[in-house]
């Protein structure tokens, strides 16, 4: 298991929080709690994501909840921090009033980590007496999650994942402005 | 499910709190029963075997929780969500 101090934690989250204008929180408790939490995901998922969220394990679902996660900008538009707060804006810093935020991730996304616990679960099951519609089964899933290539109509942002961003990381935009690059496969073989 | 308990001197409510190990709310949602010597029980959703995640998602959802954490069921019928001390205050009268 590869290990991260929270030095580096800290020194990628503040090198972001500088690049979007933001500041860490101003609780130092707080702070040291979400950077461990940080840590120990990394640790235990190869990501970093976010402390305050059931990750699944599988980078396919967690993607938009990898710190900063996909509703980091839009929270901190709406309420001055991010949903775990450690980013928050200038004015949530310098009041150190941290406001609640509720949970912006879609249901379905969030149910996606329980259901791909049991998933895996079953799948092992089925390993150890395969039965004959096993490999369908499986088929069908590889199929429902195949990435596509996402630009941003705004600024140019390119993005491999299955669906697009909840807001570009670059200009902000919203999902809607993203368009699916369709590549022609065909004549490549 | 593995339910960690948490004994203190007050035990008139039954407290139940969904966590994460890594999540410094639930941390604090924590530590706040424990200063006020509240006896609870505490799962870290994130450590337990999957078919244990199952059984919380079922678990919260049927309370009508959004599967956020902490949250915290105080006598199977006031669900909390998030750490908040005013709620938690109220519904276990301190």
């Amino acid at each position: 298991m590869k290990s991260i101090s929270i030095e580096a934690v800290q020194a990628r989250t503040q090198a972001d929080a500088n690049t979007f204008g933001y500041h860490l929180t101003p609780n130092p408790d707080l702070l040291q709690g979400l950077l461990e939490g940080l840590k120990t995901n990394e640790e235990r998922y190869g990501y970093p994501s976010c402390p305050c969220r059931l990750a699944s394990g599988k980078l396919e679902y967690d993607r938009d909840i990898i710190c900063p996660c996909d509703y980091r900008d839009p929270d901190i538009l709406e309420f001055g921090a991010c949903y775990c707060r450690l980013y928050v804006n200038k004015k949530v810093y310098e009041s150190k009033e941290l406001p609640t935020v509720p949970e912006r991730r879609p249901i379905e996304k969030q149910a996606k980590s329980y259901e791909s616990a049991a998933e895996t679960k079953k799948a092992k099951t089925e390993t150890a007496t395969p039965p004959v519609e096993a490999p369908k089964e499986e088929a069908k899933t590889i199929t429902a999650l195949k990435p596509k290539l996402w630009y941003c109509k705004q600024c140019g942002y390119v993005v491999f994942r299955d669906e697009p961003p909840y807001i570009c990381p670059i200009c902000k935009a919203k999902k809607e402005m993203f368009a699916e690059i369709k590549t022609r496969t065909d004549f490549l073989g | 499910m593995p339910f960690s308990k948490v004994q203190g001197k007050k035990t008139e409510h039954k407290v139940v709190v969904y966590a994460l190990s890594t999540c410094v709310w639930c941390k604090m949602t924590k530590q706040f029963l424990k200063d006020n010597d509240i006896t609870y029980e505490y799962i870290d959703v994130d450590v337990c075997e999957p078919e244990e995640k199952e059984q919380v998602h079922q678990q919260i959802h049927s309370k009508g929780g959004n599967l956020s954490y902490p949250t915290v069921i105080v006598d199977d019928k006031t669900l909390i969500t998030g750490f908040r001390k005013d709620k938690l205050k109220e519904a276990l009268e301190l």
